[in-house]
């Protein structure tokens, strides 16, 4: 039977969303709030900039409503720089996410550093054009969002902390999920799939491959070349440094240094060369200290 | 045969697959050192962002290397942001490698949501052709050898030992033909 042309070209999409995704691995997807700062991004070699009006550390600190960014900053940070911009919409607006579709930006970042919009349900991602990253804390919460239309996941961590502890956690418990599954015998991965809340299909193609059908890439609280080389070792594709850049002392040179960092992350001499002198770190939130309405990664299910 | 994928950033597991899947008894390596470039017969510049590639090359102590060895007659092949690093000539910036006879633009289809999958000849193949934020080929000077177009322009080019794709043959799972052409262009050579 020939496929119907509506469903190739959804399949095409999807091709073409999660390869972009495999475009930018090894790479460093950057925060910035303004054009400058998409530009000091784009020369120190970021792979892509994620364009939002306040970085987390700020929306932390400030609190209220957290939204998508004004379409004119995201438009004035699309003209400064030729890598892929990025934006987030609250999880569950699939209206901010048209939004970001009809200003044509590379990839929409459902992301719980935001307000949530919706507390029952995530954006119906397979509606889009446009690709989708979505944070994950687990397997099964990779998955949820995978089945939703996403093409590309990265582990919540704690976002505008500076504190890379829940990043490092989340990536653990989906590669060791990983593993597991790939060990089971086949008659146990519908039981697992329930388990973890997860479509069967997924899971068995998570069983067959020993990886997410997607790419995964490290994120919240990511803050030093070690941090970043870290999640790289522990498996991540590369990484998203939000507040950690322009929070820093020198953010041009920090920046430039993660970059190499998770270029040459298996390289410690080359690691110790690059975190040499580069001035004093954004502070940091000691996760203790958070109750748990002030934790990001509990957004989202 | 020894085949290197310059691994900095991008396609570089997907390219390192597809060469193994054509013959087991070709090494495929990473490349991220001078030594490592030196031990290589053929090298591939993967699919990624060229603004990162050319800026960890320069870090690095890449670029003469790469650059010395391709003057001498190494096969180079460049996807998609490989292509742009090799023009001659790129529209509104700076070119790098300048090994390549064509004038390239950079993002010339659009963003993302124009990305695009196609289907056309590559040399006497019929392929599927990924498009992702694609460079667009606008000029291909005399020697150089147009492989594969699409809708009139060139998407594939070939200049004695060194060959473009503006698209990523690399991601096409189960088709190892390019690479196949690819690998041909060194066994020739050797």
């Amino acid at each position: 039977m020939a496929t119907k042309p509506e469903n190739k070209d959804a399949n095409n999409r999807k091709i073409l969303n999660r390869n972009l995704a495999q475009m930018l691995k090894g790479g460093v997807i950057m925060d910035v709030t303004n054009a400058e700062q998409a530009q000091i991004a784009q020369a120190a070699g970021a792979v892509a900039v994620m364009a939002l009006e306040r970085v987390p550390a700020d929306i932390r600190k400030e609190g209220g409503v957290a939204r998508m960014s004004d379409p004119k900053m995201i438009a004035e940070i699309q003209q400064a720089v030729t890598i892929p911009v990025m934006a987030k919409v609250r999880i569950g607006h699939f209206v901010e996410a048209q939004i970001l579709e009809a200003i044509k930006i590379d990839y929409i970042d459902e992301s719980e550093v935001l307000t949530p919009a919706d507390d029952m349900y995530h954006i119906d991602k397979n509606k889009f054009a446009t690709p989708f990253v979505c944070g994950a804390r687990d397997l099964g919460e990779a998955l949820r969002r995978i089945s939703e239309g996403a093409s590309m996941i990265r582990t919540k961590g704690e976002a505008g902390t500076g504190n890379v502890v829940e990043a490092v956690k989340h990536m653990r418990k989906m590669r060791s999920q990983i593993a597991e599954v790939a060990a089971l015998p086949t008659e146990q991965l519908a039981s697992y799939a329930k388990e973890i809340g997860a479509s069967l299909d997924l899971v068995r193609q998570v069983a067959k491959n020993k990886a997410l059908p997607v790419v995964n890439f490290a994120a919240g609280g990511i803050a030093t070349p070690a941090d970043a080389a870290l999640m790289m070792q522990l498996g991540a594709d590369g990484v998203f440094v939000g507040s950690g850049i322009f929070k820093s002392a020198d953010p041009q040179r920090r920046a430039e240094a993660i970059v190499k960092a998770v270029a040459y992350y298996g390289n410690p001499a080359l690691l110790a060369g690059v975190s040499y002198g580069l001035g004093e770190a954004m502070r940091g939130v000691d996760l203790d200290t958070l109750t748990d309405a002030e934790r990001l990664a509990k957004r989202g299910w | 045969m020894k085949v290197g994928v310059l691994a900095l950033q991008g396609s570089v597991a997907e390219h390192l697959k597809l060469i193994t899947s054509v013959n087991k008894k070709i090494e495929a390596v990473p490349v991220r050192t001078v030594d490592e470039l030196a031990s290589v017969d053929g090298l591939i510049i993967p699919g990624g962002e060229s603004t990162t590639l050319r800026k960890l090359i320069d870090e690095f102590d890449l670029f003469t290397p790469i650059k010395v060895r391709v003057e001498a007659g190494m096969p180079v092949w460049g996807t998609c942001a490989g292509l742009i690093l090799l023009a001659n000539k790129i529209e509104g910036e700076r070119p790098y490698f300048s090994l390549l006879d064509v004038d390239v633009v950079r993002n010339a289809y659009g963003r993302q949501i124009n990305s695009f999958v196609a289907e056309g000849d590559f040399a006497d193949m019929y392929i599927n052709m990924v498009f992702i934020r694609a460079p667009k080929i606008t000029r291909v000077g005399g020697n150089v050898e147009v492989l594969g177009v699409h809708d009139g322009v060139p998407v594939a080019v070939r200049q004695g030992h060194i060959l473009a794709t503006a698209f990523h043959p690399e991601v096409v799972s189960r088709d190892n033909r390019v690479h196949k052409y690819f690998l041909s262009m060194i066994e020739s050579k050797e």
